[in-house]
């Protein structure tokens, strides 16, 4: 054996026993546990519920003029589907890497598209982000980062989408923020929504998916634009002060008007006290309550 | 001339890998022949401080007492429901049970301000302001002491140390696009907490029960946000054989503040 080859063997040996470099398997299917957040992330959320939504006074005066038939237009049929999806949606993830065929490694670690959600696709590269003037589309663009066992995954360039299913949205200059992190069968993912036009602090939420051994394919094309018979040239809206719905929280949960508007300080617990008095609770439930399926 | 390049290459891997793999898990303290560290000083993460709850995410079970019968999102299974549907706060006030959704593995979602401070080397302790209630988080070969089950139950805790290593610089949070070399560090490992022993409660307000035969799994994950804030998100997992079909899994988040301002402690309540 030549002495070459001896210290080939003993520098493979020895790279065996290091720690790798910060990551791991996140690849496999993902499935939703959709046990908080239960109506928004399924049937969706009730008209005008903003709770908890950090919004400015834009924000608001949008969320509020929003009526369900503007998904009917085609340029705003497909607004429900950016990359925020993955977050609000009630649907699981499939996850896998694409290696580099010459040099090893992970290139990118990929999202699968799911309904009219496009796939993220999350270079590891180091590859930079397109200019600020570049276009946008509804996947973004998405660039990751290792630290410890959890990858960051950092999204911009995307085109306005919602942030809740009821009319609360996103702008173009949004950027998302998503992480990993994997405990076992569990992936947690800690995500927020960073928009100067909407938002007046990040909306920051978490999630949590199973690892399933069934086979989860990465589902659906990118949202398809068609025609729903709107007539062109209108926008289907509210003018302010006429959203029917502003004290449809309160009719259903006692919840204060004031409160279902949204607004940083309905994120923090201070807000409680604020609201004490005004809240009445429901003597029922009266409206998507959950409970056991059906028939046990 | 010299030597050959694979030999060169191998001497520096050598010199490389001797170093680290000399090195105990979680960075080298302590050694061989010594006392092994105290979890305090094995901490890869430093969780103590104070924490306010982010509400966005459950809130009209949170921050508002849930109607009656309300269940969403809970995998019930119908004796659960059952005891739900009985729910009355006046029978839980004249029993003097003001605190049964303030229990281990249902304190996290209520609105609050966490403290973490170490009771002792092997011991961190979490007070919350909302229910005064206190969770004792034991490292080592701990052994719960016998006697009644506890709101809290009895908590045993592990720091899980990721391969990445512990420290790395502070994010920029200026920084305009995240690179490989400038991204946000994370913690290089987190907390990982099992709590059994349980007295019976309610997972909501509103009389959602867990059994004595509950147990609760909680990840403690602590990131550094790259708009400057540090979020501390814990994962929670409840089984309960009795009244849950399935572990019910939520995630919680919170936010880190400077010094105790908003810390309010209260009582328990069963109307609000």
């Amino acid at each position: 054996m030549t002495l070459n080859r001896i210290a080939c063997y003993a520098a493979m040996f020895l790279c065996t026993g290091l720690p790798a470099l910060a990551q791991v398997e996140l690849s496999g299917s993902w499935t939703s546990k959709n046990h908080e957040d239960a109506l928004e992330r399924g049937a969706g959320p009730n008209p005008v519920d903003f709770t908890g939504i950090p919004f400015n006074e834009s924000g608001r005066a949008k969320s509020l003029s929003y009526v369900q038939s503007q998904l009917s237009m085609p340029e705003r049929i497909c607004a429900f589907y950016s990359q925020w999806h993955m977050m609000v949606g009630t649907f699981g993830m499939k996850i896998w890497n694409v290696p580099d065929p010459l040099k090893g490694g992970t290139v990118a670690w990929v999202v699968g598209a799911w309904e009219d959600r496009a796939a993220m696709t999350i270079w590891m590269d180091g590859r930079p982000h397109p200019s600020k003037n570049a276009p946008h589309s509804q996947a973004g663009f998405t660039t990751g980062t290792w630290d410890g066992d959890v990858l960051t995954a950092y999204t911009t360039h995307m085109l306005t989408g919602y942030l809740r299913r009821n009319g609360v949205m996103t702008s173009d200059q949004a950027t998302m923020t998503t992480h990993f992190i994997r405990h076992g069968d569990m992936l947690t993912l800690a995500s927020y929504i960073d928009d100067p036009i909407y938002l007046t602090e990040p909306y920051y939420i978490t999630r949590t998916f199973v690892l399933t051994p069934g086979v989860m394919n990465s589902d659906g094309p990118p949202c398809i634009i068609g025609d729903e018979g709107v007539q062109v040239g209108t926008v289907p809206h509210y003018l302010p002060g006429k959203n029917p719905f502003l004290d449809e929280m309160t009719k259903l949960y006692g919840i204060p008007v004031e409160a279902a508007m949204g607004g940083a300080e309905t994120m923090y617990p201070a807000y409680r006290d604020k609201i004490k008095d005004k809240f009445v609770m429901p003597a029922k439930c009266s409206k998507n309550c959950g409970g056991p399926p059906p028939g046990q | 001339m010299g030597y050959p390049i694979a030999l060169r290459l191998s001497m520096l891997a050598l010199a490389v890998a001797l170093p680290l793999l000399a090195q105990p898990p979680g960075g080298g303290r302590g050694g061989r022949g010594g006392p092994p560290p105290t979890a305090k000083a094995m901490a890869p993460i430093d969780l103590t401080g104070y924490w306010v709850s982010v509400v966005n995410e459950d809130w009209r079970f949170r921050m508002v007492m849930p109607a009656p019968g309300d269940y969403m999102g809970v995998p019930m299974t119908p004796e659960s429901k059952r005891v739900a549907d009985a729910w009355d706060p006046a029978k839980d006030e004249v029993a003097g049970e003001l605190c049964k959704a303030y229990g281990a593995p249902s304190i996290l979602r209520v609105p609050e301000h966490l403290h973490f401070t170490w009771q002792d080397d092997q011991t961190l302790r979490m007070d919350t302001d909302a229910g005064t209630q206190t969770r004792l988080f034991h490292f080592g070969n701990w052994k719960a002491p016998a006697g009644p089950p506890s709101l809290q139950g009895d908590s045993v805790a592990a720091w899980e140390i990721t391969r990445g290593g512990r420290g790395g610089p502070q994010p920029d949070p200026n920084a305009p696009f995240l690179t490989l070399a400038e991204g946000p560090p994370q913690a290089k490992g987190f907390l990982k907490v099992t709590t059994s022993h349980l007295k019976a409660g309610y997972l909501r307000k509103n009389g959602v029960p867990y059994s004595e035969n509950a147990a609760l799994n909680e990840y403690y994950d602590m990131i550094a946000e790259r708009f400057g804030d540090t979020m501390l998100v814990v994962t929670e997992v409840v089984t309960d054989p009795q009244y849950l079909r399935e572990p019910f899994i939520i995630t919680s988040h919170f936010k880190k503040q400077a010094n105790d301002a908003g810390w309010k402690p209260t009582p328990c309540s069963v109307r609000w």
